[in-house]
């Protein structure tokens, strides 16, 4: 076994977070998203379901998208996680398509957005990856980065709801950073 | 949720030793499906084996044409390996009509296959329920049944499986890679998953103990046509109310090679025997189609509220097995 057995129910766990190494000691049943939001005091990550229906939580891990409401953070010893506070880097500049966001007022409330943010920075890279879609025609040639026009947007995001029906203003924003 | 003790074995045979030595434990893949229900309460495991980082995460090709999908490969790799977009088209679209893009990114190929159904008597535990707590009665029966099986359900169960990917894989005819404490045996897809009958809280053969190690794709199902169709209360996002999957190949006009399987219709992937043997070499056209696929849905018994299911399976079916098949010469 790794260092990650332990007998009990709790268990020592490193992750870089926005690019700062934490440890923390955690109870099994902890899921990503509450340690985000209540141990490290990041809330920009939200709770819409806490089952995996909504796309709020959607933070990057190791760069690829995934809903934090589901991800036990036991689970993911020595992984990098990237949250909506972290888009932008160091720097003081937001991530481009925070900027698109705020250029296209691509939402109403905000509560899905840091979930629509993450979502979409982890879509482009798996369209650039080659990775086909629902809707992406079945001849085109595998491997290839896949191009981005509104239904392929709009599928590819569908795991992210909007109660407030920001939807054609958040397409508009991603295709703002495609072109 | 009850707190429960975590492990995380680094082989095969450690994780199936682990479970041994931990009654009550549970293995945990990608977590999508389990922690669900870990926090619902339908899902009590005292000790879960983590086996997502199993080295079980490869897309191998075999010599003899074949290839092996180990346990560990995430849904949105799956559907995006380019042998398996080319070889196996039924499959890749059928896990890009599942779930969403992040859940996809978790999800693994054993944990799909063993997801558990999406009834919402089974979710809610102040439900009678004879999947999750045998005996209980079947709320769903006389009760909210839309979304279920129209097709092998019993007294005691009406529930559906929910997965896109096992409805392609039972088409292609893949094989799941089982070891257990009996060692490593395989079973074809189609006889993996049980009907309700008297036992609904066994979804599947597996033995206690097992571990999926992988999934196997034939050679006979390599290159020949096949496609996935889904029909959904939404456009994305949703579960099936009923999906198609069909493999076809025709030669000089005639139907060569033929497999259908329904999902959303039944307790296990649906494999349509009956409108495989009528149209195993009958011309490949429009009445030939019309007429093996009414064979097949002559068996349903539908629900009070779920008819249209037959119907709406019908019509996926002549749609897919319509795109399939080559235009006549000449036309
Ligand atoms: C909102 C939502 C929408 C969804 N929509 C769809 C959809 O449209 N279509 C669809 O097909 N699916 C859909 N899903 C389900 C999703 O595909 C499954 O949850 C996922 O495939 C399960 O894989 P996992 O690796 O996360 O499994 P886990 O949750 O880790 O495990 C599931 C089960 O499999 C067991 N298990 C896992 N791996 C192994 C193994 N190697 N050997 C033995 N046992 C194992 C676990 O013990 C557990 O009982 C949806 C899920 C959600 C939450
Ligand atoms: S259909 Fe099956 S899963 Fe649903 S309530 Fe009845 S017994 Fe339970
Ligand atoms: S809170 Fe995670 S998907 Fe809704
Ligand atoms: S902006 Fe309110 S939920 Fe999307």
């Amino acid at each position: 076994m790794t260092s990650a057995h332990q007998p009990g129910h709790h268990s020592e766990v490193h992750l870089r977070v926005n690019g700062k190494p934490v440890t923390l000691d955690v109870d099994h049943r902890r899921v990503l998203l509450d340690l985000l939001r209540e141990d490290l005091d990041l809330t920009g990550s939200k709770k819409g379901c806490d089952h995996g229906q909504c796309g709020a939580c959607t933070v990057l891990v190791d760069g690829r998208r995934l809903n934090s409401c589901l991800l036990l953070a036991v689970t993911l010893d020595g992984s990098e996680v990237t949250t909506v506070e972290g888009l932008g880097g160091d720097g003081e500049e937001p991530h481009p398509l925070q900027r698109a966001f705020l250029d296209r007022d691509a939402f109403q409330c905000g509560y899905c957005t840091p979930g629509q943010l993450c979502s979409a920075v982890g879509m482009l890279a798996e369209a650039a990856a080659g990775h086909p879609s629902h809707v992406t025609d079945p001849a085109a040639p595998s491997g290839s980065p896949v191009a981005l026009d509104r239904a392929e947007i709009r599928e590819r995001l569908s795991g992210n709801l909007c109660r407030c029906g920001a939807y054609p203003r958040i397409v508009e924003a991603v295709e703002d950073v495609i072109e | 949720m009850n707190g429960f003790a975590y492990l995380r074995p680094t082989g095969v045979q450690e994780a199936v030793d682990a479970y041994a030595a931990h009654p009550g434990a549970a293995y945990l893949a990608g977590g999508t499906n389990l922690v669900d229900l870990m926090k619902l309460g339908v899902a009590r495991p005292t000790a879960l084996i983590d086996v997502g980082r199993l080295p079980l995460d490869t897309i191998e090709e075999r010599p003899d044409g074949s290839v092996r999908v180990g346990a560990t490969v995430r849904n949105s790799d799956l559907a995006a390996d380019p042998r398996v977009r080319d070889r196996w088209p039924a499959l890749s679209q059928a896990l890009l009509a599942g779930a969403s893009g992040q859940l996809r990114n978790a999800a693994t190929t054993g944990g799909n296959l063993l997801q558990r159904t999406r009834c919402p008597y089974f979710q809610d535990l102040g439900k009678p329920c004879n999947k999750r707590a045998p005996g209980s009665g079947c709320g769903a029966r006389e009760g909210v049944h839309r979304d279920h099986a129209v097709l092998g359900h019993s007294e005691q169960c009406v529930a559906t499986h929910p997965s896109d990917m096992a409805v392609a894989l039972a088409a292609l005819d893949a094989q799941v890679e089982l070891y257990g404490p009996e060692g490593a045996r395989k079973l074809p897809v189609t006889d993996f998953h049980r009907l309700p009958g008297e036992h609904p809280e066994r979804d599947t053969w597996m033995r206690p103990g097992e571990l999926i190690t992988g999934v196997l794709l034939p050679a006979t199902t390599a290159g020949v046509p096949s496609a996935y169709r889904k029909a959904r209360d939404r456009a994305s996002y949703a579960f099936a109310l009923a999906s198609v999957a069909v493999v076809l190949r025709v030669a000089d006009g005639v139907v060569d090679q033929v497999a259908v399987a329904f999902g959303g219709l039944a307790h296990r992937p649906w494999r349509a025997r009956h409108t495989e043997l009528a149209l195993l070499g009958a011309p490949a056209g429009p009445a030939a189609f019309e007429g093996a696929v009414a064979l097949e849905l002559a068996h349903a018994e539908p629900l009070r509220d779920n008819a249209f299911k037959v119907p709406l399976a019908r019509n996926l079916a002549l749609d897919v097995l319509g795109r399939l098949a080559p235009a006549p010469a000449g036309v």
